[in-house]
């Protein structure tokens, strides 16, 4: 196939970017896109042009270190990683746009790296439960419901990406910050700080510049993982509650 | 260099120099031992141990510093336990969060003996399982201490909200793995790496909230700082800035996890590397086993050039597929589903009767290999030979129904189709055996402290547990019980008996090590050669992979170190590393590890050529049995091999650590 990409080239935090057109010949559909991008930076070191920058490890859609805007969206145009979208998904002769997210509190350091560590501070405002290592009762001590356990589950398979705040008209963190209240939220090991947790993850989240939630929606739809938008709900829920407890 | 290669054997010169030199690669040296393990029962050595381990007064914590680099299981759960404990933490991961450490991608489980099922599991019996397992080339009392802790750990999970799966009445529900006989594992979906390392991660998040651990993301430690022989610090680059800098301790742990990406292609991250661990071993730390590479049978086959990377499928996927092959090379282009019966070859049914497509993982490895090399492999051709086999589902898709078999394997025929875009309920999947996981790694004692004092090691980063395989869920649990209960325990022994004298960031030979990093980085943007980075790797990678994989013979490992040696030459005349030091520069991050992946290579192969016997994945074509079963050799080769660096122009030296066996009996593997 015969692509042309146009790219996002940013040298650092500090410098303005622009886009960039660069064309592939032999783009094959078994290439998944971050094997393209592989290849074009093969070329481009061929050709004493610095590759293009981009986050990837796992390239197996679990660790979460991907993350593009293809073609105006998150991800691309499949549900799913960028490293699991494959060429196939595109045609012969396609003009496609790779830019990095877009966010106040992803702040771009080259090309299409941006800083996602607002996440990491978020959990570290309350993303835990609070349990020193060695002091744990025996795992059968506290049975916990099949049901409560799978739905605690489905939102724990959050991965950090922030497709959901690159989807977002307000760059929301709502459904990342969501997910977490809601997989420790339905245990019972999360219930003595479930007041505390939510209220100072959301300061630290809107202490990062992300925007409040509109229901729109664009973050569902765009999670490579599916995390469903009643978790934001049961967010607002639980915020609603913990101020009531007086918080 | 080459030349040295077929002279030296025939003309050794200047005897006294060359006293025990073989093949001119490697020379033996003194044995080594651990002389940590209390010489009392297996079953109350670690009690003891812990007992006679010296504390640190609470108070006293705080002023002592440990540097941990790497942040997945074994890191991640050290970081948050000593966080916890109240010692001062530097956390490194070259990530840009914790929470993306490779552990993640783990899929099937982790072993407890915890014996819910009331099947007959006990500690005794997973140490017993494990140590066979790893076909005795792994220590009994390390191994003893896993399967003791092992269900502590699951308690600490729980305890912390990992959501396992459960039963209705609540409580938590196991299956058997692996071919193991009890159902001792433990999971969460396929996803049990992610959730066990977002509890390790929300733990560590929460003492950096604390303020006992200071993280370093996108930082990457390229030297370790010894001064007085002790470990006491490291030299990082931060990798966003470019700058390089000094990070001085009492103690350094290193769970930087393995080394698979030696191999370009495996299922490893893309990032992951041996850096950390080889940088400690050219300071002198001994590294043990390094051909000890474990080979997974159940991954996607490569489709082409572009392929940067593998991905396994689960493989529980042997519980119902049958694997095949065309008998005769001419059909093997055709589509399979014209392939009547007769014309199939199901050869591991054919030839191992009783276990059938559930042989172990080394052996189902090895068959699909040789009937590849037959030239009766399948799907796309890379080089000369289609590299794939079938994994057949008609015959679960008739017994059981496209909904039953749906239910139970959709997740991972969805993966597969969007990876290769062929759908597995019509036609049958292709698979391939690719590098999942190193056995070997720096030798430590039971401490896990190297060889070094104040350098410990972590995690599949030291060689201690699986010898020369291993099981199926074991590898979450060795990183969760070094991180959370093992090195909290040791490293507090070593620190007890401080304090060490301060140092200074101006001591000649920190000032030394850094210098050495700031050259190093230089050197590499000044080669300013025609060839990638990338495309040393996957040459490199191709080496490895024909003469060091599944299958090695002397013939064939000497061809390889010959090729690895000029291949290192002109990687440092010929690579090209664009851009400055100043800035993120991810071809320069890839350089240094390369040229690290290098050296690694030559090791593993040294290693390979000297144990002339075949064990767990490592088959030696000339110890075979008269079938053509591997030949373990038990009377030569019941030890460790822990190399010891032989600087930039030398040749390392060979320590042996015999491995002695009071409780599990040897006995050769048989699954015919």
């Amino acid at each position: 196939m015969r692509i042309t990409l146009q790219v996002w080239r940013q040298d650092g935090p500090q410098d303005g970017g622009g886009m960039r057109d660069y064309v592939l010949d032999d783009v094959s559909e078994d290439m998944s896109f971050l094997e393209m991008l592989d290849v074009l930076n093969e070329d481009l070191i061929g050709r004493g042009e610095e590759p293009v920058a981009f986050d990837s490890d796992c390239r197996e859609g679990i660790c979460g270190s991907c993350g593009l805007v293809i073609n105006g969206r998150a991800h691309g145009p499949e549900v799913t990683t960028t490293c699991q979208l494959h060429m196939r998904s595109f045609h012969d002769g396609d003009v496609i746009s790779v830019e990095p997210w877009r966010a106040d509190a992803f702040p771009v350091i080259k090309d299409l790296v941006v800083d996602r560590s607002a996440f990491d501070r978020i959990i570290q405002a309350g993303g835990y439960v609070s349990v020193n290592t060695g002091a744990a009762p025996d795992a059968h001590a506290t049975p916990v419901p099949k049901d409560d356990a799978d739905k605690s589950f489905a939102s724990a398979t959050c991965i950090g990406c922030g497709a959901c705040v690159a989807a977002c008209p307000n760059a929301s963190g709502m459904l990342f910050m969501g997910a977490k209240v809601t997989h420790l939220g339905l245990l019972p090991q999360g219930q003595p700080e479930r007041d505390a947790r939510v209220v100072k993850m959301v300061n630290q989240h809107d202490h990062e510049g992300f925007g409040g939630c509109t229901n729109i929606g664009e973050c569902a739809a765009a999670c490579p993982k599916e995390i469903p938008l009643d978790v934001i709900s049961r967010l607002n829920k639980d915020l609603r509650t913990a101020m009531r407890h007086g918080h | 260099m080459s030349d040295t290669l077929t002279e030296a054997p025939q003309a050794p010169e200047a005897p006294t120099q060359n006293a025990g030199v073989v093949h001119g690669l490697y020379r033996e040296g003194e044995p080594i031992a651990d002389t940590k393990a209390p010489k009392v029962d297996i079953k109350d050595r670690w009690t003891t141990r812990q007992f006679e381990a010296a504390l640190v007064n609470p108070a006293n914590r705080r002023k002592l510093t440990v540097i941990v680099v790497g942040t997945g299981l074994a890191g991640g759960a050290a970081c948050a336990t000593l966080g916890e404990a109240g010692y001062h933490v530097k956390s490194f991961c070259y990530q840009d969060s914790p929470r993306r450490a490779h552990s993640i991608a783990a899929q099937g489980g982790i072993n407890a003996a915890k014996n819910y099922k009331e099947d007959g599991d006990s500690v005794y019996r997973l140490f017993y399982d494990t140590v066979k397992g790893g076909d005795f080339r792994s220590r009994e009392s390390n191994v003893y201490r896993l399967a003791e802790v092992s269900a502590n750990i699951i308690d600490q999970c729980v305890a912390q909200g990992v959501p396992f799966a459960r039963e209705y009445g609540g409580l938590l529900d196991n299956r058997s793995f692996g071919g193991v006989q009890v159902s001792r594992t433990f999971y969460a979906r396929g996803q049990t790496g992610q959730q066990l390392l977002i509890g390790a991660y929300q733990a560590l998040e929460r003492q950096i909230a604390a303020g006992t651990v200071q993280m370093y993301t996108r930082h990457e430690m390229l030297e370790l700082v010894l001064v007085d022989g002790r470990a006491r610090g490291i030299i990082a680059r931060d990798l966003v800035t470019g700058e390089v800098e000094t990070h001085l301790a009492d103690a350094v742990v290193l769970a930087s996890g393995g080394y698979g990406n030696v191999f370009f292609l495996s299922t490893n991250a893309m990032n992951s590397n041996v850096t950390a661990t080889w940088r400690a071993h050219r300071k002198g730390a001994m590294f043990s086993n390094p051909c000890y590479t474990q080979i997974h049978p159940t991954c996607i086959p490569v489709s082409g050039d572009h392929q940067s990377k593998l991905t396994l499928m689960s493989e529980s996927l042997r519980n119902d597929g049958r694997i095949w092959v065309p008998k005769r090379r001419e059909d093997c282009e055709k589509d399979p589903r014209d392939i009547p019966e007769e014309d199939r070859d199901y050869y591991l049914e054919r030839i191992y009767p009783s276990f059938g497509n559930l042989v172990p993982r080394d052996i189902a490895s090895r068959q699909a290999k040789n009937v590849c090399d037959e030239g009766r492999g399948v799907g796309p051709k890379v080089g000369d030979f289609a590299r794939g086999v079938y994994l057949d589902f008609s015959d679960a898709l008739a017994r059981m129904s496209t909904e039953a078999v749906a239910e139970k394997y959709g997740n991972l025929f969805d993966m597969y189709q969007r990876i290769t875009g062929e759908s597995p309920y019509e036609v049958p999947m292709r698979i391939y055996p690719a590098v999942h996981y190193t056995m070997g790694g720096l030798w430590v004692d039971y401490d896990l402290q190297s060889n070094i004092p104040g350098l410990f090691v972590a995690g599949e980063a030291n060689f201690s547990d699986h010898g020369a395989n291993r099981l199926g869920a074991s590898a979450l649990m060795q990183g969760l019980a070094d991180g959370y209960f093992v090195l909290p325990n040791t490293i507090r022994d070593y620190l007890a008996h401080g304090p060490y004298p301060k140092v200074e960031e101006t001591h000649d030979e920190v000032v030394a090590a850094r210098t050495a990093v700031e050259e190093r980085v230089q050197k590499l943007l000044s080669v300013n050669g025609e060839r990638s980075v990338d495309s040393f790797h996957k040459e490199l990678g191709h080496i490895m992979w024909e003469y060091c994989g599944m299958e090695r013979s002397e013939e064939g490992l000497l061809k390889a170190i010959d090729l690895i040696r000029s291949l290192k030459d002109e990687f440092w005349r010929n690579v090209r590393v664009l851009g400055s030091g100043a800035t993120l520069n991810q071809s320069l991050e890839k350089a240094g590890r390369v040229a690290d992946f290098l050296e690694l290579g030559e090791l593993m192969c040294i290693d390979a050529l000297h144990r002339r016997e075949s064990c767990g994945g490592h088959f030696r074509t000339e110890s075979q049995t008269e079938d053509g079963e591997a030949l373990r050799d038990d009377q030569e080769f019941a030890y460790v091999a822990a190399w010891e660096w032989g600087g930039e122009d030398g040749i390392p030296t060979l320590h042996k650590e015999d491995l002695v066996f009071d409780y599990v009996h040897l006995k050769q593997r048989s699954y015919k």
